[in-house]
């Protein structure tokens, strides 16, 4: 297996912080805005140096999605920014209308996604916000795996034209990917080839699927690991080119298993090739506080649950 | 254009308004009835609109252009006619409101291209938001261009409108003209009863909003003197609001103040009572 090192850890919204900072400086069109959680959502750099395309919206984040598609319409590029569960579930409306079925180039960003945002609770980590984005048509589903893609998402999504949700989180992970990398929305990337089961794995699960795959090598294990960083619209290629290859499939997101990437994939296998698949994924419920790394191995998301998922699949082959 | 003219428009616009609600049997006449003056003055005679060689032409952007926003969307009917007698789109195409394949939907929406409309609305209280961000962009890219946007009274209940409330004036929109169509009908009923807003004039001041009361809201000459008064008052750092008292279901004398017609269609009968108070001025689609 190829072997993927790190030296630093940092936060994915840190890489959404920089991104935007590039974006400050490369295009005038990209405006900012927050619901008062700028430090969050790490956009001091973006302010200090375009504060007039900084709007501060204060804790109203309808207003904000709203004040996001009228700025579209004087050509601007908004990125609305806030935590994951206000980004979605509590303006799903105000995105619905405005936003998706408007067709209105607005990119959503939401810092502190799924369980590892930890010791806040159930309140604020959001489980279901990719199934909830990704059910809207037109709307663009990206979660990027380390601070590096998540950088690289942020300023490629200023070049896409159309509605998008960029999911990210909080806790310091490791940083293992390319730092001048060009970020392909809808193409996923192959992290480890392999030929006994594929591990396709979104967002800090990536880095799981990765320990995963050392473990299972070391037990004489070959496993694919892709990271689908684009969850809609979806590299279906890659997913079914794995497959046919390995004949099983583990899923791994920090999202409810109903109505996130597994299920994703799991409507392109029933259609086009069935094999097994198992989920690793938080079991329909909500989460707790806790520390990032005590929540995932509570609800079965680390590397040791992916491992054991891996050779369930393999054993129903 | 003189007061005459636009009481013209207006009366082809209500004919409009009847005739489309009655051709599907479906849609909203009374808030649409009670909005026609506004919607005539702005287009007719208020607002600056792009144009080459004398007809309007439509761009998403809306660059050095005023902008128009309908957070109520259900009253669909009279912006669609208004848009339609204004050039944006074939009158005869009104023939398709709320039909299968129609870009005239129910409530308005960018998803048909329907020249003229450049947000989806009909969920209550996103419009001016909207608004405010259309505003600010215009502001950004030093556009001189005024963006309008009218709310009914009843969606003043909706708290997202709070917000925006709030938003503007922090932030100065003062090239924004917002419109409260003050019917006093909802849905279920009088507003009173329903869910009192009580004083939304003293609420939008004590927001910081400059407010002005068009008492006349069916009134072609009040209405328009309002839109100058509204207009002369921007670029001083507050947004105005204007309070537009009007009647529901105006111009029909059986559909006027009662919100039983806030969503209901006339049968054949009721078509043809309504039509007999309306002048055709510019000929029916």
């Amino acid at each position: 297996m190829k072997k993927y090192t790190f030296t630093e850890k940092k936060d994915t919204r840190s890489g959404f912080g920089a991104g935007m900072h590039v974006l400050g400086q490369q295009n005038p069109n990209v405006v900012a805005l927050c619901a008062d959680l700028v430090g969050s959502l790490k956009l001091e750099p973006f302010i200090k140096e375009n504060p007039e395309r900084f709007i501060q919206c204060g804790i109203s984040e309808a207003n904000m999605i709203g004040v996001s598609a009228g700025l579209t319409i004087g050509g601007k590029i908004p990125f609305a920014t806030t935590f994951a569960n206000f980004a979605t579930g509590r303006v799903y409306d105000q995105i619905r209308q405005s936003v998706a079925y408007s067709g209105k180039n607005v990119k959503i960003c939401a810092s502190h996604a799924g369980l590892t945002l930890g010791e806040d609770g159930a309140t604020h980590q959001i489980l279901e916000d990719i199934g909830m984005m990704k059910m809207l048509p037109g709307m663009t589903v990206i979660n990027p795996c380390d601070y590096n893609q998540t950088k690289a998402a942020t300023i490629a999504l200023a070049e896409h034209e159309g509605p998008a949700y960029l999911r990210f989180g909080r806790p310091v992970i490791p940083v293992f990917t390319d730092p001048d990398q060009k970020f392909e929305i809808g193409k996923a990337w192959t992290v480890n080839e392999g030929t006994d089961v594929s591990i396709f794995a979104t967002g800090h699960m990536v880095w799981e699927a990765i320990q995963a795959g050392e473990i299972l090598e070391a037990e004489g294990i070959n496993a694919e690991i892709i990271n689908i960083h684009t969850i809609k619209p979806l590299d279906e290629e890659a997913i079914l080119k794995s497959v046919e290859k390995t004949g099983c499939v583990v899923t791994a997101e920090e999202h409810n298993r109903i109505g996130g990437l597994g299920d994703s994939v799991a409507q392109v296998l029933v259609k086009n090739k069935l094999v097994p698949q198992e989920y690793v994924a938080v079991n329909d419920s909500f989460g707790e506080s806790g520390t990032p790394a005590q929540l995932l191995e509570k609800y079965g998301l680390d590397a040791k649950h992916i491992v054991e998922a891996a050779k369930r699949a393999i054993a129903r082959k | 254009m003189e007061i005459e003219q636009l009481e013209k428009v207006a009366s082809q616009v209500r004919r409009d308004i009847v005739r489309m609600v009655h051709g599907c049997q479906s849609g909203h006449p009374g808030g649409s009835l009670g909005c026609t003056e506004l919607l005539v003055a702005l287009y007719f005679e208020r607002m600056k609109l792009k144009e080459n060689d004398g007809k309007v032409v439509f761009d998403m952007d809306g660059k050095d252009e005023d902008l128009f926003f309908l957070s109520n969307g259900h009253i669909s009917p009279v912006w669609y006619s208004v848009l339609a007698r204004k050039g944006y789109f074939p009158v005869s195409e009104l023939a398709t409101f709320r039909k299968l394949d129609s870009r005239l939907q129910g409530h308005p929406t960018t998803h048909e291209h329907l020249e003229g409309i450049r947000i989806a609305s009909g969920s209550l209280g996103q419009g001016l938001s909207v608004a405010l961000g259309a505003a600010t962009a215009k502001k950004l890219n030093n556009d001189k261009g005024t963006v309008y946007v009218l709310m009914g009274d009843g969606e003043q209940q909706e708290g997202q409108v709070w917000e925006a409330a709030t938003f503007a004036p922090h932030h100065q929109v003062d090239n924004l003209v917002a419109f409260i169509d003050l019917n006093g009908q909802q849905i279920d009923g009088p507003t009173v009863k329903v869910m009192n807003n009580r004083d939304l004039g003293a609420k939008y001041e004590a927001f910081g909003w400059e407010v002005i009361n068009i008492e006349e809201g069916n009134d072609m000459a009040a209405v328009v003197k309002g839109l100058y008064e509204a207009k002369g008052r921007l670029g001083h750092g507050r947004p105005i609001m204007v309070l537009l008292h009007t009647g529901m279901g105006y111009g029909v004398d059986f559909m006027m103040g009662s919100h039983k017609w806030h969503g209901v269609a006339p049968n054949d009968e009721q078509l043809a009572a309504a039509l007999a108070q309306l002048d055709e001025t510019l000929g029916d689609y």
